[in-house]
This record gives structure tokens, C-alpha cells and sequence, in this order.
């Protein structure tokens, strides 16, 4: 880790004109990953500037009936509090999938969204690395990807984009808001993080100096129908394989709405409109969600060492869709799946 | 007062200081003045180092030395092979040389005033290489396999005919097995603060081997092994990967008298994946005959294992294979396969857990094949006694173990058919396997001193990674002197102390503890002789055969009177301490009478989503015949930690190389994964009494390995009885399982 000039301010404003003041400075929130990145030396920042005094620690409902959630809400508070427990269920649970407790004490809202990819080689510094180091060469296509994405890949990366919380917060079409120098504006979380393109330095369309402000939520949470699965080596403290949110309007045995997203298998949340319209109308059975998910994964492609992630999102998403139209949504303190 | 320290489920004596902080470990011996080394390590897997541009960084901000080939002193590297070292082939020449062996070899040593200005210049200290593409793979077709060179263990043995007998056999099982390289993985990483005065030089360094460490370091800089002191009170968890003495401590050696200073080094978590040793790949093939009705008529064990091209890592692969069952034919062939890494090392269990692991699932294959249950299908092949050497064993409960173990997990409602147990849509397999470690016992010694106020301190080099060293030796020497355990202060971890064997091979209780006894009636025996040959004693003038040692007093045999303490007798021989020291080692004579081995037999359930192809731990139980169980409390625990390595060993733990550049590419605790709390479920460790008079003083047997050994192979036993699906892969992961 390199030494770095600390600022802590205490405005919105007063923020952004600092990081506007230095191309080499970063926000620090819960710092749970920017810290790591730091230590392998993968982020070297002459400056932190830490947000963590700002004025965005609230969870207020929006006059739509809505929930706009500040950026500095950390994970832990955010899945505990009662408005998402009761109307974003899939929200709370996606939280609960991810990290470990002590980690989500720490990490804010806005923080799990600039996430950076956990790949091997991203983090050694030996190795070439597109998003580390542009025009480098990636060192994952041809080496040892069993992590790796199989949809939206480039080649320029294979990079997953790690986060739990996002694929929910895809799945419930999120609003990203935030601020930059020239104020304010909103972004479908949809169209937050990007492909790697022959870019994949660039995790997300934030412009330089604009700092996530809050996140809202529509009013349909999907409370009754939903799930967040997580398939992973190990219980606890590990990156999804593969990972689904499902959040489903029922009519009756039949599937009104639908919405999915997944996680580990991209650079961004996963979702695909054309599944989620094949959903509505039809029974909640297996055929309709292997329908689905034949939908979502049509572009898939493996690579040496995670082809068998095709298969296994395809058994998550008919799983996860499952759970959701029993409305038996994933425990994540059990963590048996049913 | 009678004292009965030995076999009471006593809490660890050091567990205040531990959960406080007061137990200092290697890296918290800082000394006045001291800077900080760090390691450069080379980012080829093969090849020659072009270039080092030194002048750069030398002129980084508190940067005192850059030291690399290129300026490091010639060392002497004199002849020296610990119990823990190689027996063939010769260590790594630290930055004696041009050459890259494998990835991650250090290249430079970095020394600065502070951490941080080492890890800058680390950083930036441009390094070129001619490099080549590495062998890492043992799969790979320029491997070539070799013997290991006689003299050590490893040789090919054979009975019979076990390959007639194979192709004759009415039933047979022949299957291949690989187990992936793991690595330790330990909390504390290795660390080494080296400080010189003069011509001396000590080490607070990481090492479950202290006076090992002081003999190498000694033979390395070519000094006298009395120069060198090494202390290590503590081990934040070792595995085996401090019984050797790794080049980060010839790298803070040089690096200490370079600048003159006392220096401190302390591995990275990636470095600790590179040059501290890891159990080695294994590829097996086993190959078993029956009769129709579960009689071995064949065993045949082949095997191979990762070494590094400059030195031969031999385990016990096949050494179980040859007295675990009654059988006329067994053929067992080891070899090795050098390759371009560094030297693999022991780690907890070494070949036997990786050995077993196949044999264990082949014997499970066979009973399937055969429609025996499991356990009936090893007690049907139960030997009388050790038919490899001819030898009757010391004691065997492996079918105790077996009874016990079925009975506490309840192996008789299981229904043996494959798929046929379910829990709503899970699959659940019940599995079970055997354990075997040997009984070592290797000279020791230790030394006891009583004290005027009727206290004892004891020492002796050892090492305490996480057992309970200190607990057992305290009770040891508690109960040989009737003493109360607060009364003995038992201390280890420093090379001047007396020295003992590795903390290693489960066998420190037996030999270390074996030489606290022997002090301790040494101490006695100074006392007594002293108390009679003392006027002013009431015991003046007795024949030493005419007292005795009755609960803390010398007595007068046949004299119901107590007779002096332990404080008077220390008081009346003028207040200063005595002291006596002993040693402690097998008779030869009885190595050769007996087999010596602890058994044990575990008892998994796995459940496995059909669907999703994931495996669960949902409870285990292992029953263990291990000797007398000196601390109940401590056995269950280093039990339960052996089984937690062995749910690590089947579902998860994986070093993976890239096979570009042999670089260990999860060398991260978030990558390199070991169970977390969530995977470990219910597990339970049960003791079967034995009394064996054979192995050592104490009649211990150690446990440290056999609690780790079986636990692999029952799960990949239970996971075939939940799906029907033999993966003969460790781990198996997800993948493996996707199309059950």
C-alpha cells in the first residue's frame, strides 16, 4: 500500500470538488474492498477521500411509495430494516447471501455497487490484466477461469462483476442516483455497469468525479414471490459461481410478472427481458422456467475451466423460480436449499 | 492428596494468555532498532534471472539494502538433513544463484526502515528474466516418473503374487484417484525477526522444529549450532509447514547482518503459497481382488507425487497398504515426479491421508461390487497381525473403533442401496473409512527444576501449534510428581532448551512427554539422593532403595509417616533449585517385536442437491484408538480440528497452477478455500480405552494426523451412497456432481 492523503468532508458537494481536484484520488466508504485493492497494490490512490461523514445514511420513503435508499447505508442495516424486510425481501436476502457479517457492517449501499471484480488475476499485479492494466492481454481467457463469466464476455476480459446485493437490485429495477459537477442525475441500474467491451477498465458508466448519492426502489417489491439463490464452494465468505434473483407476480398458478437477474456469470447483473416476457402468462412449472432459462443463457459460452457453469445456471434459474412461485424463498441463515 | 492430572479434561494452561494477547507469537518480537525485510520473488516458473536493477531502488526512500545474487554473501551451505528434510537431493541455495527453479522463489530481499518503504521498493525493484515454461502438471507428458533412492521409506514391497491374484479373483475393483495439491493455509504466517551480536544470532522465528531450525541455520552460515539461538514460544497453526526451515529465514539471517540491525521478515499470505512447502498432488491407481463372499485376495497400490526437480518429498503413500488388511497378495509401488516447484513438505497426515483416501474409497467400491456393508466388508478382512512386517500390533481397536462409531452415528438403519436415503429433495449418503497414523517416538529430552517453595519448572525445546503442548507436558509432570497443575510451569520453544523431535508426526506427546516423565523421576531421584546423604535430614543414612516417592513426599517404604516435601527437601539442601534433566527414546529391541500404529474408523452423512450438485457435511462421527487419552477436553478438539482438515481435504481445498508460468493462482484465504463455521456441522470425537504398554512410557499412541486421516475418503464414500456417482477426485466440487 502506498501512502495517500486522507479528506474527509462533510458535504455532497464539498466531496465531489475534492475528487474533481485530483484525477488520483477515490472515495473510501466501508472500504472492504478498496482496502484489499490497496494492499495488492491494484489500487493506488494519492488520495482518500472518505464519504463516510455525508449526509446519505437514510432509508426514507419516496411519495410514489417507493424506498430511496441512501448510499452510506451499510449492507447490514439495510437488509435488517423493516421497509425492506417487509416489502424487499429479495433485497434483504441478496444482502444476506453476501460476505460476512463483519464485512457488511462495513460495506455501504453505494459502495457494494463499485465493486470490483474478484478475478485471480486482476489482483496479482505479476500478471497482464486488461481492466487492471489496458492493452495488457488477459490473463484469464486462456489460464485458469473457473470463475469466470460465460455471458457478456469480451475479448479483452472475462471478469464476473461479485457482487449479491446488485443482482437483486437488478431484478427490482433500481434507480442509481447520483451526483457529479454538473449535479444530479439518474441512471436505470440496468444501465449502471457495462460489458468489458474492449474497455474493461471501466466497470461502470459513472463519469470521472460523480460519487453515487442513493439508490431508489419502485414500489412493486415482489414480497410475496421471490428468491435469492447462491451457489457456491463454500457456506459463507465466498464469491457466487452462479447466483439468481427471482421475483415473480403470481396470478394464481400462473406467472403475471417476472423478473431475473443473475449474478457470477457476467461483468454486470444478468438480466434478460425477452425471459422474463416468455414467463408472464404461463403456468409456474418447469417447463416454463427451463424455457426461461434457455432464454437467458441462448448466448452462454464456457470457457477451459467453467462450461459446467451453463448447466448449473441453468438448474439455479429453474430452482430459484421454483422457490419463488412456492414463495419458499432461499433461507440465507439455514442456507439448505429447498 | 492423590493426583490424577493425567486423563482429566483440563482447559488449556496458555488459553488466558492466548485469548488475551499475551501469548507472543514470532512477528511480535520486535527489537530496538529493527528494520523490515521483504521478499522479491521471482515471477517465472523456470529459467534465469538477466537483470536486476538494484541502483533504483536503492535510492527509494528508507531503502538500507537491496540484496539479491548479485551481492549476497556466498553462504556455506554445509551438509545438514534434519528428521524433517529430504533425505535425497539438496535445499534451495537462497540467492546463491542466477537460476529460477519455480514461481514465486525469491530473487531480492528488500530492507528498509519501515514496512512500508520495504513493500515500495519490493514493489518497484525491476527484476528481467530468461524464462521458460515450467512442468507443473503432473499429467503432463515430459514428466518422468523416478523411484525414490533406497535408504528411506517409499521402497516398492511386495507379497505373494498380487497380480496373479488380481486377474484371478472372482470380484475386483481397479480405480484411479487425484488429489490436488493443498497447501497449509495456516492463521500466523511464517515470520523470522533475526538479530546478530557478534558472531551470535538469534532467530524469533515461526518453527514447530526449533532445534532443527538452529542446526540448519548453523550449517548454512557455517557456524557453530551453539551461535545460533531460535525461539518460538508460540504457533499460530503449522500443519507441518514450520517443520522445515524455509529460505525466508537464511533471508532474514543475511539480510540482518547486511545492514547490522536487527531485521524482521514476515511472508505475504501469496508468499506463503510459494516457498513453504504443501502436500503434494497425488495420482494413484488401486487395484483389489475378492472371493465372492469378501475375502482380499489382492491388493495392488500404486502411486505418485509431486517433488521438486532438486529434491525427493517422500511420504508415506503406500505404507498403510500393507498391514490395514488381511490379504496373501499386496503389491505396493511409489513414485515420484519432479517437476518445476518447490520441495512439497509433510502436511498433517501426510501420505497416509492422501494413501488411504484411495485405498479407503476402493475398499467402498469393492463392498458395493460384493452387496457387503462397508464395516462388515473390513471386519471380514481384519488382520491378526501386521502381515507387511510379521509383527503382532502393539494394540489394534480398529473394529472397536468400528463398533463404537456405528453405534454413536447409528450405521444400523442405513439403508445400503445408493439413492436410497432422501431428506425431502436431497439425496443423503452415510459413509464411512478407516484411519491409520503410525506411532512414533523419537528421542527427547527435558530437563525439571524444583524450586525452594515446592514449585517445578519444566523444559524442552518442542513446540505447541495448537494441541496443547503446554497443557499435556504440565499435566504430565503434575501427575509424575504429584504436584497440582499450578504448581508446574512447563516452558518450550527455545533451541537451548533440551532438545526434542519435530512437532511433527503426532508424536510429541509420546517422546516429549515421555522425556518430561523421565526428568521428572530424575528430579526425584537427585532429591532422594540427596535427602539421604543430607545430616541434618530425617531421611539421612537410608539406602536409596529404602524411600520412595508417596504423593509429593519421600518416605521410608513400609513407614506410613509422610515424610519431606518437594519445598522442604529443596530448603533443607540449602534453597537452590535441583535440577535434573533425561532423556527418552524407543527400545530397539521392542520396535522390532510390535507393530505400532493408532487405528480409527469415521462416520460421515453428506447431503447432496440432486439438482445443483452441491455436497454438505451434515454430521460426523469419528472413533478413535489412540492410547490413553491424556486430556480428553484436548483430544476432542485436535480431533474435531482433524476432521474440519478432512471436510477441507474432500469438498474444497485446491492449489491450482497456471500451466504457463506455475503460479499459484488462489494463493488467497478468499480463494484457497477451507471450511468457514457454516460448513462444519455437528461433529463428534470418541476414544475406544486402550491400554498398550508398548508404544512409549506414557502408552500414548499421538493424534494429531490419524484424526485428519479417513475423513476424505468416508465423505467421497457417502457422497457414492448418496448419488451413485464414484467422482475419484478431491475435491469434488459442483462440477463433479451436475449430473447426478
Amino acid at each position: 500500500m502506498i501512502n495517500f492523503q486522507y479528506a474527509r468532508p462533510n458535504e455532497v458537494a464539498d466531496a465531489v470538488r475534492q475528487i474533481a481536484a485530483d484525477p488520483r484520488a477515490r472515495f473510501i466508504a466501508g472500504g472492504t474492498n478498496l482496502l484489499d485493492l490497496m494492499k495488492s497494490d491494484v489500487e493506488q490512490p494519492s488520495r482518500l477521500i472518505d464519504i463516510s461523514r455525508l449526509p446519505l445514511k437514510s432509508v426514507e420513503e419516496t411519495p410514489d411509495g417507493g424506498l430511496r435508499i441512501g448510499a452510506l447505508v451499510p449492507n447490514t442495516d439495510l437488509a435488517y430494516h423493516p421497509l425492506v424486510e417487509s416489502r424487499y425481501p429479495l433485497l434483504a436476502s441478496a444482502i444476506m447471501a453476501g460476505a460476512s457479517q463483519q464485512l457488511r457492517n462495513m460495506a455501504s449501499t453505494g459502495g457494494n455497487l463499485m465493486q470490483r471484480t474478484r478475478c485471480y488475476y486482476f489482483y496479482d499485479i505479476a500478471t497482464p490484466c486488461n481492466k487492471r492494466e489496458p492493452g495488457s492481454g488477459c490473463s484469464a481467457i486462456e489460464g485458469l477461469n473457473r470463475m469466470h463469466a460465460i455471458l457478456g464476455t469480451s475479448e479483452s476480459c472475462i471478469a464476473v462483476y461479485p457482487s449479491d446485493m446488485s443482482i437483486a437490485l437488478a431484478a427490482l429495477e433500481a434507480t442509481v442516483r447520483v451526483m457529479g459537477p454538473g449535479g444530479e442525475r439518474t441512471m436505470a441500474f440496468a444501465d449502471f455497469h457495462r460489458l468489458p467491451g474492449d474497455t474493461p477498465e471501466r466497470d461502470n458508466n459513472l463519469e470521472p468525479n460523480e460519487i453515487i448519492t442513493a439508490i431508489e426502489l419502485p414500489p412493486q417489491g415482489f414480497a410475496k414471490n421471490h428468491s435469492y439463490l447462491k451457489i457456491r464452494d463454500r457456506l459463507s465468505y465466498a464469491f457466487a459461481l452462479v447466483s439468481v434473483a427471482a421475483a415473480l407476480e403470481m396470478d394464481g398458478e400462473a406467472v403475471k410478472e417476472a423478473r431475473l437477474a443473475l449474478g457470477g456469470v457476467a461483468h454486470k447483473p444478468w438480466r434478460v427481458e425477452a425471459a422474463e416476457a416468455a414467463l408472464a402468462g404461463q403456468p409456474a412449472n418447469e417447463a416454463s422456467f427451463a424455457k426461461a432459462a434457455d432464454i437467458v443463457l441462448s448466448g452462454a459460452k464456457g470457457f477451459e475451466h467453467n462450461a459446467f457453469k451453463i448447466d448449473l445456471a441453468r438448474r439455479a434459474i429453474i430452482r430459484t423460480l421454483t422457490q419463488a412461485a412456492n414463495g419458499t424463498p432461499q433461507s440465507q441463515s439455514s442456507k439448505k436449499i429447498r | 492428596m492423590t493426583m490424577q492430572a493425567i486423563g482429566k479434561p483440563h482447559s488449556r494452561v496458555d488459553g488466558r494468555a492466548k485469548v488475551t494477547g499475551g501469548a507472543r507469537y514470532a512477528a511480535e518480537f520486535n527489537q530496538p532498532d529493527q528494520l523490515y525485510a521483504v521478499v522479491v520473488g521471482s515471477t517465472v516458473g523456470l529459467g534465469r534471472i538477466l537483470r536486476i536493477d538494484a541502483g533504483a531502488v536503492a535510492q527509494m526512500p528508507g531503502v538500507r539494502a537491496v540484496i539479491s545474487h548479485l551481492n549476497a554473501p556466498r553462504l556455506a551451505y554445509q551438509p545438514h538433513k534434519g528428521g524433517t528434510d529430504p533425505a535425497n537431493g539438496e535445499r534451495l541455495h537462497v540467492l546463491q544463484d542466477d537460476q529460477v527453479r519455480f514461481y514465486g522463489q525469491p530473487v531480492a530481499v528488500i530492507v528498509a526502515d519501515s514496512l512500508d518503504h520495504a513493500e515500495r521498493a519490493a514493489a518497484a525493484l525491476a527484476v528481467s528474466y530468461a524464462g521458460e515454461t515450467p512442468v507443473v502438471d503432473p499429467l503432463d507428458a515430459k514428466v518422468q516418473p523416478v523411484a525414490p533412492q533406497a535408504g528411506r521409506a517409499g521402497a516398492d514391497r511386495s507379497r505373494g503374487d498380487a497380480d496373479a491374484a488380481f486377474a484371478a479373483a472372482p470380484v475386483t475393483v481397479e480405480a484411479s484417484f487425484d488429489m490436488a495439491r493443498e497447501n497449509h493455509t495456516p492463521m500466523e504466517p511464517h515470520a523470522t525477526i533475526a538479530a546478530w551480536s557478534g558472531d551470535r544470532l538469534t532467530l524469533w522465528s515461526k518453527s514447530q522444529f526449533v532445534v532443527n531450525e538452529q542446526a540448519e541455520i548453523a550449517a548454512i552460515f557455517g557456524m557453530p549450532a551453539a551461535n545460533v539461538q531460535v525461539i518460538c514460544p508460540f504457533v499460530g497453526g503449522g500443519f507441518g509447514t514450520s517443520l522445515r526451515t524455509w529460505p525466508h529465514v537464511t533471508l532474514a539471517a543475511i539480510a540482518a547482518r547486511q545492514v547490522g540491525r536487527p531485521v524482521k521478515l514476515v511472508l505475504t499470505r501469496r508468499q506463503m503459497f510459494h516457498t513453504t512447502g504443501h502436500r503434494p498432488r497425488t495420482l494413484q491407481r488401486v487395484a483389489l481382488g475378492a472371493t465372492t463372499d469378501g475375502r482380499l485376495t489382492s491388493l495392488i497400490h500404486e502411486g505418485s507425487g509431486e517433488t521438486s526437480r532438486y529434491e525427493q518429498f517422500v511420504e508415506a503413500l503406500t505404507s498403510t497398504s500393507g498391514f490395514m488388511y488381511s490379504c496373501p497378495n499386496v503389491r505396493t509401488r511409489y513414485r515420484l515426479l519432479p517437476m518445476d516447484t518447490g520441495t512439497p513438505t509433510f502436511m498433517r497426515g501426510p501420505g497416509e491421508a492422501s494413501g488411504m483416501y484411495a485405498v479407503e474409497s476402493a475398499i467402498d467400491e469393492l463392498s458395493y461390487k460384493l452387496g457387503i456393508d462397508p464395516v462388515e466388508l473390513r471386519r471380514r478382512n481384519e488382520p491378526a497381525i501386521d502381515e507387511a512386517e510379521k509383527l503382532p500390533f502393539s494394540s489394534r481397536s480398529l473394529m472397536q473403533c468400528y463398533a463404537l462409531g456405528a453405534e454413536r452415528f447409528g450405521w444400523a438403519s442405513r439403508d445400503p442401496r445408493p439413492r436410497a436415503m432422501r431428506d425431502g429433495r436431497l439425496l443423503i449418503g452415510w459413509g464411512v473409512a478407516s484411519a491409520s497414523y503410525p506411532c512414533f517416538f523419537s528421542p527427547a529430552s527435558a530437563r525439571v527444576r524444583l524450586l525452594a517453595d515446592g514449585s517445578a519448572e519444566v523444559e524442552a525445546a518442542s513446540s505447541d501449534m495448537g494441541p496443547g503442548t503446554y497443557t499435556s507436558m504440565t499435566q504430565v509432570a503434575a501427575e509424575t510428581l504429584s504436584l497440582p497443575l499450578d504448581k508446574v510451569r512447563f516452558s518450550l520453544g527455545r533451541s537451548d532448551f533440551p532438545a526434542t523431535p519435530s512437532h511433527g508426526g503426532s508424536q510429541t506427546m509420546s517422546s516429549v512427554g515421555s522425556a518430561v516423565r523421565a526428568a521428572c523421576l530424575a528430579v526425584q531421584a537427585e532429591l532422594a539422593k540427596r535427602a539421604v546423604a543430607d545430616r541434618r535430614s530425617q531421611l539421612f543414612g537410608a539406602s536409596i532403595d529404602s524411600v520412595e516417592w508417596r504423593e509429593g513426599r519421600l518416605s521410608r517404604k513400609g513407614d506410613a509417616a509422610a515424610g519431606p516435601s518437594y519445598s522442604e527437601l529443596v530448603t533443607g539442601a540449602g534453597g537452590s533449585p535441583v535440577e535434573a534433566g533425561a532423556s527418552a527414546a524407543r527400545d530397539a529391541a521392542i520396535a522390532k517385536q510390535y507393530s505400532m500404529h493408532a487405528f480409527g474408523a469415521v462416520f460421515v452423512e453428506v447431503s447432496v442437491d440432486p439438482d445443483l450438485g452441491l455436497v454438505r457435511l451434515r454430521r460426523a462421527v469419528g472413533a478413535y484408538g489412540a492410547g490413553r487419552i491424556v486430556n480428553p477436553k484436548l483430544a476432542t478438539s485436535q480431533c474435531i480440528g482433524g476432521m474440519v482438515g478432512g471436510l477441507g481435504m474432500a469438498l474444497m481445498e485446491r492449489t491450482a497452477l497456471d500451466p504457463r508460468d506455475g503460479r499459484p493462482v488462489n494463493a488467497h484465504m478468499g480463494d484457497y478455500l477451507v471450511p468457514v463455521n457454516l460448513d462444519v456441522p455437528h461433529l463428534e470425537a470418541h476414544f475406544v480405552e486402550e491400554q498398550d504398554p508398548h508404544v512409549n512410557p506414557l502408552g500414548v499412541k499421538g493424534l494429531g494426523e490419524v484424526a485428519l486421516v479417513g475423513m476424505a475418503p468416508a465423505i467421497a464414500n457417502a457422497v457414492f451412497h448418496a448419488t451413485g456417482k464414484r467422482v475419484r477426485e478431491l475435491p469434488i466440487r459442483i462440477e463433479n456432481l451436475l449430473d447426478v
